[in-house]
């Protein structure tokens, strides 16, 4: 049974819309790891989930109830805000056991969860102390605890690492990880805008943008298939190439002839009606490689060199109209602004999507 | 009158222009006392610390001496006059104290004082708290805090004539024009004058000071309120907490020190009351204060220098520890750690 199911779910702040019919359904133990640019109303949708906000339209239910009426505290849920949100003025320990005494648990229960929790996340010698005398990450390990103690169905994270440092990221990601695995029955939201955090934590990534849903799957299944230009720009770092780009053969594979006449074959079908298009041709920088005889993909002059010791970044002027396409070496390259060079890319990686920016791969 | 202005605004620019030439007169001589040569550099960073460590004690030098006549002086000799008799002359040892222990008018206002110490901070502090959160839900909220703070922009002596007229009574057949006494004949009661009637007078005086100073208290603990961080009320909404306990379980304990500073705030001015007793009571009927027994002491009726000296220096003393509690409070609020 699906743990939490959107139907058609909307917001709206009087007049300006926010979330355009969101249908979703997530099961039981499942991390879903919503992505989006900023404004896009992934923390919104969050916020919806959790009660604080509320539904303008649409049937939410978790567990099989219907909550669009029902209270946070009755909804079986539990969040981590990306401040923290701790009671500054409560110990570790009061931090945690604070929702359980509102509900009146008996003291022993109380003690028995806090203090679990407090061993998982590594906070026993803690307990006693105030938020304050805690360091970034602790801070958050408590609010995390504090989400244990309620034993809820769905954990919702908004953007839980956004105020920890770059290394502290990496560590607290990983007891994320860690955490889920040790709750295999337990349902995770998880708001962020670092695709790094999504790509690694999510079973599915539901990537959202001006209030729609643009693709939900596993985050190979979007590397890999994108369903539209903006899911294929959104995910992956450098961003894919895309080159503007004219059908020329249509069939089982597509030709098309890209700016500066140069033809590529492309093996995802396009129907009869389809020749003569504007296209948008994608390729990923990691995907393209440097080429050595007559068959290339294209030929560009190398405007910026950045070699990051691992990768090298090769800007090539000359294809797209304004920005340059970006080609992601591996290794440590002896190139020099200004060399022309030709890249090749294999087939199976290319992309092609059509006017309104869909793909044509079925 | 254009005179008058012409005059007013003349003094003010000569002030200040008098004060800037202070500073720069005063830093120019430290200059020339302290010479910064080019060519010996121990000399000159010699010269550049003495002038750094002089330096603030001649800006400063103009405010401590004010400071020192007006604050340090007054209270010094306030100090000796308790030691004399009413013309100031006679040294009479601790015999005013001795008087005022057995006073019963003293006692009295010392009494009153205790009253009003433990009714209007507390009343005042509660009420702007209360109105703060309120005010903070409604789309009027701005307009009603205007209308709360309103009255700490009347003085005193104005308050207090606007309630002379609330509680005001006419005797025998005559109409009412009271507010108060209007509406309990309207609701079948009898009239009552209410400043005479022993002990409630108290509070009635007790409620014009916290008309005036509950706006000042919303004000700060309004701006404390909005300093509280939304994500833990909502953590505690999630936490199952209703809109009782999140405000006394999550909201109070973080501005727990803007409430203290805005309760001994009060207080300090509570243990200073005058203005308000002075002008609806002058101290009869039971409602007699400290500092009003000093006032009369001193300048009417009274004249007796040295027993209205003992007051003041009660009255001082049992403002200063709270003052000093409360700068303290203060700087560690704004201050920070």
């Amino acid at each position: 049974m699906a743990a939490v199911t959107l139907k058609d779910i909307r917001k709206a702040y009087g007049q300006v819309k926010v979330l355009h019919g969101i249908d979703l359904d997530i099961a039981q133990g499942e991390f879903v790891v919503f992505v989006g640019p900023s404004g896009c109303g992934k923390s919104t949708l969050l916020r919806m989930i959790s009660g604080l906000e509320s539904i303008t339209g649409g049937e939410m239910s978790i567990d099989g109830q219907l909550v669009n009426d029902v209270p946070p505290s009755r909804r079986g849920i539990a969040m981590v805000f990306q401040s923290y949100a701790l009671y500054p003025h409560y110990t570790v320990y009061d931090n945690m056991a604070f929702g359980m005494r509102i509900a009146k648990e008996n003291k022993d229960e109380i003690d028995r969860r806090v203090r679990s929790a407090a061993n998982i996340l590594q906070l026993t010698p803690y307990l006693d102390r105030l938020p304050k005398a805690l360091s970034g990450g602790q801070r958050q390990r408590v609010a995390i605890g504090r989400a244990i103690c309620r034993n809820p169905k769905v954990f919702l994270f908004d953007e839980p690492l956004s105020n920890l440092d770059a290394a502290l990221r990496v560590a607290t990601r990983i007891e994320i990880a860690k955490l889920k695995e040790a709750m295999p029955d337990t349902t995770m939201i998880y708001v962020t805008h670092d695709q790094v955090e999504a790509m690694t934590l999510a079973d599915r990534i539901v990537v959202l943008s001006a209030g729609h849903i643009e693709q939900v799957g596993p985050p190979l299944e979007l590397y890999e298939r994108p369903k539209n230009l903006f899911v294929a720009r959104f995910i992956g770092s450098p961003a894919m190439n895309i080159i503007p780009a004219t059908v020329s053969e249509t069939g089982e594979s597509t030709t098309v002839s890209l700016k500066g006449g140069k033809s590529v074959r492309v093996p995802v079908p396009t129907a009869a009606s389809e020749k003569g298009k504007t296209t948008s041709f994608g390729v990923r920088p990691e995907d393209l490689t440097i080429a050595t005889g007559e068959d290339y993909l294209f030929e560009g002059t190398i405007s910026i060199v950045e070699a990051l010791g691992e990768v090298t970044l090769l800007y090539v002027e000359g294809l797209a109209e304004n920005e340059p396409i970006i080609a992601k070496i591996p290794g440590i390259l002896d190139i020099r602004k200004g060399q022309t060079m030709r890249f090749s890319a294999d087939p199976k990686k290319l992309h092609l999507f059509d006017a309104e920016g869909k793909t044509y791969r079925i | 009158m254009v005179t008058q202005i012409a005059t007013a605004i003349g003094v003010m620019v000569a002030g200040v222009f008098a004060c800037a030439l202070y500073y720069w007169l005063s830093d120019k001589t430290l200059q020339l006392v302290f010479p910064v040569p080019d060519d010996n550099v121990r000399t000159a960073s010699r010269n550049l610390n003495r002038r750094a460590v002089v330096r603030p004690w001649l800006f400063l030098g103009p405010a401590l001496l004010l400071l020192v006549v007006y604050l340090v002086y007054p209270v010094v000799a306030t100090f000796i006059l308790s030691f004399y008799d009413r013309s100031g002359t006679n040294f009479v040892g601790l015999s005013n104290y001795a008087w005022a222990v057995q006073d019963a008018q003293f006692r009295q206002s010392i009494f009153n004082n205790i009253l009003w110490l433990a009714v209007v901070p507390a009343a005042c502090t509660f009420f702007g708290l209360v109105i703060a959160v309120l005010t903070d839900r409604i789309w009027w909220g701005n307009i009603a805090k205007s209308l709360v703070f309103m009255p700490m922009a009347i003085s005193f002596v104005g308050a207090s004539v606007i309630w002379k007229f609330i509680y005001e009574y006419r005797g025998g057949t005559e109409t009412q024009i009271g507010l108060l006494n209007s509406i309990v004949t309207w609701l079948g009661g009898n009239p009552q004058v209410w400043i005479s009637l022993p002990l409630w007078n108290n509070f009635f005086l007790m409620i014009i000071l916290i008309w005036i100073q509950t706006g000042f208290a919303m004000v700060i603990l309004s701006a404390a309120l909005r300093g509280i961080p939304e994500e833990t009320i909502e953590a505690a909404v999630i936490d199952g907490a209703n809109g009782w306990q999140i405000f006394w379980k999550i909201m109070v304990p973080q501005i727990w020190g803007t409430i203290a500073v805005v309760w001994t705030t009060i207080t300090i001015l509570v243990l200073k009351v005058f203005d308000i007793v002075l002008t609806m009571t002058n101290g009869q009927w039971n409602t007699m204060v400290l500092a009003n027994l000093m006032f009369d002491w001193m300048f009417r009726g009274g004249g007796d220098s040295g027993r209205s000296a003992v007051i003041a220096l009660i009255i001082m003393a049992a403002v200063t520890p709270i003052m000093v509690w409360n700068i303290r409070q203060a700087n560690r609020e704004t201050g920070g750690h």
